[in-house]
């Protein structure tokens, strides 16, 4: 259930970034120099920060830590 | 002259850095510690030199250049849909990766690839097609290097020179320092353009006369208007390109890099601040790109723009030789070195300089990674190391990199694409298609040698069948994309200005799409590797 929330979490995500409802207009400027196309994908891409945070706290995957005890000396795969 | 002063000293910087600074006498020597950093590096190195890896030519040059162009359509096809996408592979997929590496000893994802579906010469080729997908990569570093000490001499330094003097000093800290030489540089180079996207958008930004009155300049020309929007990119294309940044986790010099951590909480604050370093680096670049349009006083700038306006309007009755001569004049990648000549200070234009070149220069990785490829994936696995000893795998290693970086220095002088375009049509989608094996292997328990045969075969038949097809036919002009096979009022196959087209999504969507098909129908077909083998992998997931 939580492998399913977090999927679908990250496509609802995903989706944001086609904003096609920006796509035919430079307004509005925000600060009045950045055009409404370039500054809503750098909102985007801070808030993929707290996505991220987000996911590191719910879906760390503590288990691989757990499991990577040192390869033994000279057991290198060939 | 000054500006290629404040080069020189950078350059020399980065040598010192690379091959004394962190040097580990007491290390030296072990294979894992030239090609691996004997896995020791910390969280703040790791973060940024993986980024600096990352972002290439491209991130600067190529992306002001493209921008200049083609507009602030920029940053969504490439920075935001990174942002999103790396750091998500690095979080689940490059986290499963350094587990595996650090539990099994693993230097190289074709090591695991031959363990996990215990194959032999399906490795070899997956080697094989990597390396040949790299390379393009790395002639990029070459390109960008020789561009912009042409640009930053004043024409001082011909493209050549310089080529070969960034060539010559990637190669001597790859070659003396390995890994944590390598990852030091980058580290170094990282803060160095990080820090340069503020500096230059402001000095810039104040000497064109303000941002507002620039893009409300641009905003009120009808030809440049539709640089600030995205209605000159359909959103089918804007789509595809979500596609590309699987290729950040399949590229030899990022998952080896992956391997290198000392704990896997490193990735922790790698995941988490990566997109902001995307915004740092991008924003400027793009928006400076764009804004460069407006600098029509700047004799380079205005020639582009005249080439530009010259391919729209007469493209459909020039000849191809003629559209490709226009092309080449609209290429715009020395366009933040152009706006760096004539706006900053003297002093200013050769430390920022500097910051470019440290972008420039990210090829330093993907030349180490080759160089561990070859001797881990093939001179080790064909006997090397057990005849000759591990001293001879570092050495093998070193004379490869002279001959990579050789070849390379070779392609620059020879390609004449620009940046942006040799980066996405080949090595992106290549990589992207390619995502799915290292998904498969670390993932899925059914995955089969010959699934993955199958995969890599239809990359390397894609990409040759798409680089056959740009050559046959011609790039047609702006505006007039070329439709060669058609099927029921459905646009199947295009020869668009930029590239191809297939079903109007970018290449790298079928590519990456049918290698998916192709791994799992194949996988389902045929037979698994041993329980033993399999267990192996996926009792580290219990």
């Amino acid at each position: 259930m939580k492998t399913f929330g977090l999927c679908v979490f990250l496509l609802a995500f995903y989706a944001l970034h086609q904003d096609f409802w920006n796509w035919r207009t430079a307004q509005p400027l925000a600060f009045g120099f950045l055009p409404v196309g370039l500054w809503y994908h750098a909102i985007y891409t801070l808030a993929c920060s707290a996505v991220l945070w987000i996911l590191v706290k719910i879906a760390w995957p503590t288990h691989l830590e757990k499991a990577t005890d040192p390869v033994e000396p000279g057991e290198r795969p060939r | 002259m000054i500006p290629t002063i404040f080069v020189a000293v950078y350059l020399v910087a980065v040598l010192y850095i690379g091959i004394f600074a962190f040097r580990r006498k007491q290390t030296g020597g072990t294979a894992e510690d030239y090609f691996l950093a004997g896995r020791s590096l910390g969280p703040y190195v790791f973060l940024l030199s993986l980024f600096g890896t990352h972002m290439t030519a491209f991130a600067i040059l190529g992306s002001s250049g493209f921008s200049f162009n083609n507009g602030i359509v920029t940053f969504g096809l490439m920075a935001s849909s990174s942002a999103f996408i790396v750091p998500v592979l690095l979080l689940f997929v490059g986290t499963r990766l350094w587990a595996v590496g650090k539990k099994f000893g693993f230097f190289t994802p074709v090591q695991i690839f031959r363990d996990r579906w215990e194959c032999g010469h399906i490795g070899t080729f997956i080697f094989l097609l990597q390396s040949a997908l790299l390379i393009p990569y790395i002639v990029i570093g070459v390109i960008g290097g020789g561009t912009t000490l042409n640009v930053i001499s004043g024409g001082l330094v011909p493209y050549w020179l310089g080529g070969l003097v960034v060539a010559c000093v990637v190669m001597s800290y790859v070659f003396f320092g390995g890994m944590r030489g390598t990852a030091w540089v980058n580290t170094f180079q990282t803060i160095l353009f990080l820090g340069f996207g503020t500096i230059a958008v402001i000095v810039i930004g104040i000497g064109m006369g303000g941002f507002s009155e620039t893009i409300n300049a641009l905003a009120a020309n009808a030809r440049t208007a539709p640089l600030l929007t995205r209605e000159r990119i359909s959103p089918l294309f804007f789509l595809s390109y979500t596609f590309n940044p699987l290729s950040a986790i399949a590229f030899p010099h990022i998952s080896i890099f992956c391997l290198t951590a000392k704990h896997m909480a490193q990735f922790k604050k790698t995941v988490i601040l990566y997109p902001v370093c995307i915004l740092l680096i991008w924003l400027p670049c793009v928006f400076l790109g764009v804004a460069a349009n407006r600098s029509t006083d700047i004799p380079a700038i205005k020639a582009k723009q005249e080439a530009r306006s010259q391919l729209a309007a007469q493209g459909a009755s020039l000849t191809p030789e003629q559209r490709d001569d226009l092309r080449g004049k609209t290429n715009a990648d020395d366009v933040m070195l152009v706006l760096l000549d004539r706006y900053a200070p003297i002093w200013l234009a050769g430390l920022l300089g500097a910051g470019i070149m440290a972008a420039v220069m990210a090829s330093d990785s993907q030349i180490l990674a080759l160089s561990t490829m070859f001797t881990e994936d093939f001179f080790a696995y064909y006997g090397g190391t057990k005849r000759y000893g591990e001293q001879a795998q570092v050495t093998v290693g070193r004379a490869f990199i002279v001959c990579i970086t050789a070849v390379a220095y070779g392609l620059a002088l020879i390609v004449k694409a620009n940046i942006f375009d040799l980066a996405i049509q080949f090595a992106f989608a290549g990589y992207s298609a390619l995502s799915p094996l290292l998904i498969a292997a670390l993932f899925w328990r059914g995955s089969t040698k010959w699934g993955a045969l199958a995969a890599s075969v239809w990359v390397a038949a894609s990409v040759i069948a798409i680089a056959a097809f740009q050559s046959a036919i011609p790039a047609p002009a702006p505006g007039l994309p070329l439709v060669f096979l058609q099927w029921n009022g459905w646009e199947v196959l295009t020869r668009t200005p930029g590239g191809t087209a297939i079903f109007g999504f970018s290449p790298v969507v079928p590519m990456t799409v049918i290698s998916s098909l192709l791994i799992w129908i194949v996988s389902l077909c045929t037979p698994k590797p041993s329980n033993a083998t399999i267990e192996k992998y996926f009792s580290l997931s219990s």
